[in-house]
């Protein structure tokens, strides 16, 4: 038997690298040669046309992109919203009631509302204080560096991480592997089953988020008090003013536009949270969150009408935020 | 230009032409490999007169689309070797984690598989009518001649026959240690009545827990107690009950569903049987099922595939129920119904559809149907199915062989209940509720009324 698989046709592993490593190579070169074909055209090109090919060579395939890989499919999304969960027949709004009616939405909405308001708020406080903290100091580098470390650990990696810290062991006899109930053991405590508390599992997620985002906030946030002129720092200590109002009456004034980027940016990420959930309960336990629940239902339910309902309506509540965000962006840079 | 620009500019048009020469050579067909079908002196014309009806498709490919992975994928490849050596026909095995949400997006694509192994038939009846090719008359005349009646059902939607049985797995077991058992002079209980007054008397003893149940599971948390409801479903109604149940025709919301919650809710919802209720929901089914290795609870009702899973994370050793003196040994018992004579099997299994309409890849489908592979596959361990044809004498682990024998005779067998409903019920409320029944301790009435409300009716 052994002998007849020998000289079967099946790739072996090293043909299969062999032909994956020189498609690579080709990718490779091909992309090189575009490159150089562009260069040739603009070095052949008449000054006129290159301005006008400097407008084509920057904005044609980053359009593209746009196109194929956000402005269509959002698109269809708007349109399978209105259509039943094969996606065959067009039912009006009926998907947008089902979302507003289900008793699963109030959950969903609270949580969804705890979220937006602890996690953006949290991160950029603690990043703020530990910016300003380390800002004058000789060598932030490594407190810095442990701070924003989680940020470069995926949601899913932070949730499989944490919910060993959060681990529950119902029988006495077996060891605990739990960080957090080990703790409260030490102290004589009886350890809750800490993803099943409502609403304390709902907090237990959300330190997961804010444990990731901190170092982001803290890294742009030093970042702009650094920008802040030395000059503005010693009038201030000249008029006698005391360090704490010197960090809230003159530094936190001096970066406003970058905190309010900063939140925005987090409450943006935060709107979507949905690996950690999906993670560390399933949405289960009155957990759940807007963008856990749209993947459910298309995913695992496929009912893609009213999974791309949900996805619209986070959408929705996601545009003012965006367009508050971009404002204030424009703002930083006149001021500059 | 100067000569600097100007050799760049060369050196970048020659690029150009490579990578165009390059590209051509990528798309060409690869140069022909030495192919099965060139005989070899080790293959003897025996072995592949079993393989002649297959004749005739020497060099050609048929991809195999699957969850299946490494390293159960490589006993699949290894028992289909003596059939591609002696058909020419090479099967590509490409498996993947994420198939279910991968399928969708291929059919839709246009690029679909040749064929696929759909882990449930609820998913492959998504395809009917919708890129599946229906079997050939030779594939369905061997489904009719290998399997029972009740198989072919489930890969047949709208009265087209697209799906066949592949790996099959029974659920209605109870794991336990005939060592424990032994010890403590515990019988086999053969009804559920006995089976509560066992559970009554291990708890009374104290120093073991009667029961270890784990519902967690990611974000398919909660499957193992559809699995217990479908099972006493089966035990508690008759299997036309059962089918109207699963189909929709009974609301779940009736007093026959109630009757059998109530009765999942004796050793469930019991602390002294199972301890800690709500951590029910944040024990995965994988250390549901460890504390029978350690001793620390006597029973763990789950399907025939736990053993596996047992045998590799958590070093027991699958034992037959006479062997009372393995340490750390597991087998497993009938779950008992309400009398000793009704023997209901609750099951599951994967089904093979096909995408495209060559004769090679109907020829791969009519031989995964056939006696011959079925018992060189169970040969290589750890797998059996319910083909008719498949001698228990090939399934050396005893209790896939206890399976094989329960699929084979038993008087009633039915498919795992929530693969078969619509999905919003049997990947959705389903799962969800009888998480928050334990979790949260969601009474009987609320948690049948929310899954009632669910129903696509």
């Amino acid at each position: 038997m052994i002998a007849l698989a020998l000289h079967s046709a099946r790739k072996t592993p090293a043909d299969i690298i062999a032909e994956n490593f020189s498609l690579l190579a080709l990718a490779l070169v091909s992309f090189a040669a575009v490159i150089f074909l562009v260069f040739l055209l603009a070095s052949r090109a008449s000054v006129k046309a290159q301005e006008w090919l400097k407008y084509l060579v920057f904005l044609v395939p980053a359009s593209l992109l746009l196109l194929v890989g956000l402005i269509y499919p959002a698109i269809r999304t708007l349109i399978l919203s209105f259509m039943d969960k094969k996606s065959e027949n067009f039912v009006g709004f009926d998907n947008y009631i089902w979302a507003f009616t289900i008793p699963e939405i109030t959950v969903v909405l609270t949580n969804t509302a705890i979220w937006v308001v602890t996690v953006p708020t949290l991160s950029t406080l603690i990043g703020l204080g530990i910016a300003y903290m380390t800002d004058r100091m000789k060598r932030p580098a490594v407190i810095k560096s442990l701070i924003f470390m989680p940020m470069a650990i995926s949601f899913v990696g932070a949730g499989v991480i944490w919910k060993f810290v959060y681990n529950y062991q119902p029988n006495d006899n077996k060891p605990d592997i739990g960080l957090f109930s080990a703790i409260f053991k030490a102290l004589g405590l009886t350890p809750p089953n800490w993803l099943l508390e409502v609403p304390l599992n709902t907090f237990l997620l959300i330190l997961v988020m804010i444990w990731i985002q901190t170092g982001f906030a803290m890294v742009v946030l030093s970042a702009a008090l650094k920008n802040i002129p030395d000059e503005v720092t010693e009038a201030a200590m000249l008029d006698g003013a005391t360090p704490w109002r010197r960090f809230y009456l003159v530094s936190v004034p001096m970066i406003r536009a970058t905190i309010v980027v900063v939140l925005t940016t987090i409450t943006i990420g935060t709107l979507k949270v949905f690996d950690i959930v999906r993670t560390m309960t399933g949405g289960n336990f009155q957990t759940n969150v807007i963008a856990n629940e749209m993947y459910s239902q298309s995913f695992r339910q496929m009912n893609y009408g009213q999974g791309s309902a949900l996805a619209i309506i986070l959408f929705v509540a996601i545009i003012p935020i965006i367009v508050y965000n971009i404002r204030q962006l424009r703002l930083e840079r006149t001021e500059r | 230009m100067s000569t600097l620009r100007r050799r760049v500019v060369a050196l970048g048009a020659t690029a150009v032409a490579a990578s165009l020469v390059l590209a051509g050579c990528a798309s060409s067909e690869p140069a022909a490999e030495e192919t099965a079908s060139e005989t070899t002196d080790s293959t003897t014309s025996d072995t592949c007169a079993a393989y002649e009806a297959y004749l005739g498709n020497e060099g050609t490919e048929v991809e195999m689309y699957t969850t299946i992975i490494d390293p159960e994928a490589s006993l699949f490849i290894e028992s289909l070797a003596e059939f591609e050596e002696c058909t020419g026909i090479t099967i590509n095995w490409n498996g993947t984690q994420e198939f279910e949400a991968q399928i969708p997006v291929r059919v839709e694509g246009g690029t679909a598989p040749d064929m696929a192994i759909f882990p449930q038939p609820g998913l492959l009846a998504k395809f009917a009518g919708n890129g599946l090719v229906p079997a050939n008359d030779a594939t369905s005349a061997s489904v009719d001649e290998n399997y029972t009646a009740d198989w072919k059902v489930y890969g047949t939607v709208d009265g087209t026959f697209y799906g066949t049985p592949l790996g099959a797995n029974v659920k209605s077991f109870v794991w336990y240690s005939p060592k424990t058992f032994a010890d403590n002079g515990w019988a086999i209980p053969t009804t559920w009545e006995e089976l509560l007054a066992l559970s009554d008397t291990i708890a009374a003893a104290g120093d073991v827990q009667p029961w270890c149940v784990g519902f967690g599971s990611g974000d398919a948390t909660g499957w193992v107690g559809t699995d217990w409801m479908e099972d006493l479903m089966l035990r508690f109604q008759d299997a036309a009950t059962y089918d109207q149940w699963v189909s929709g025709e009974l609301p779940f919301n009736d007093p026959k569903v109630a009757e059998v919650l109530a009765e999942a809710g004796k050793i469930l919802k019991n602390p002294a049987y199972v301890g800690d209720v709500a951590s029910i929901a944040t024990t995965t089914f994988q250390e549901g099922g460890a504390g029978l290795v350690d001793g620390s609870c006597a029973m763990h009702r789950q399907a025939s595939f736990i053993g596996g899973i047992l045998a590799a994370d958590y070093g027991a050793t699958i034992v037959s129920p006479e062997d009372t003196t393995t340490e750390g040994g597991i087998t497993t018992f009938y779950f008992p119904g309400v009398s000793a004579d009704n023997k209901p099997a609750l099951g599951g299994g994967e089904f093979v559809g096909i995408f495209a309409d060559r004769p090679e890849v109907h020829a791969v489908h009519h031989y995964l149907t056939t006696p011959d592979w079925n018992n060189k596959k169970a040969a290589l361990g750890g797998w059996f199915s319910a083909n008719l044809g498949l001698d228990t004498a090939n399934v050396a682990d005893p209790v896939n062989k206890v399976a094989v024998e329960i699929l084979q005779n038993a008087s009633t067998f039915r498919f795992d209940g929530s693969d078969v409903m619509p999905a919003e019920v049997g990947a959705g409320s389903f799962w969800k509720e009888m998480t928050a029944w334990v979790a949260e301790d969601k009474s009987d009435a609320a948690v049948l009324e929310a899954i009632y409300s669910t129903w696509p009716y």
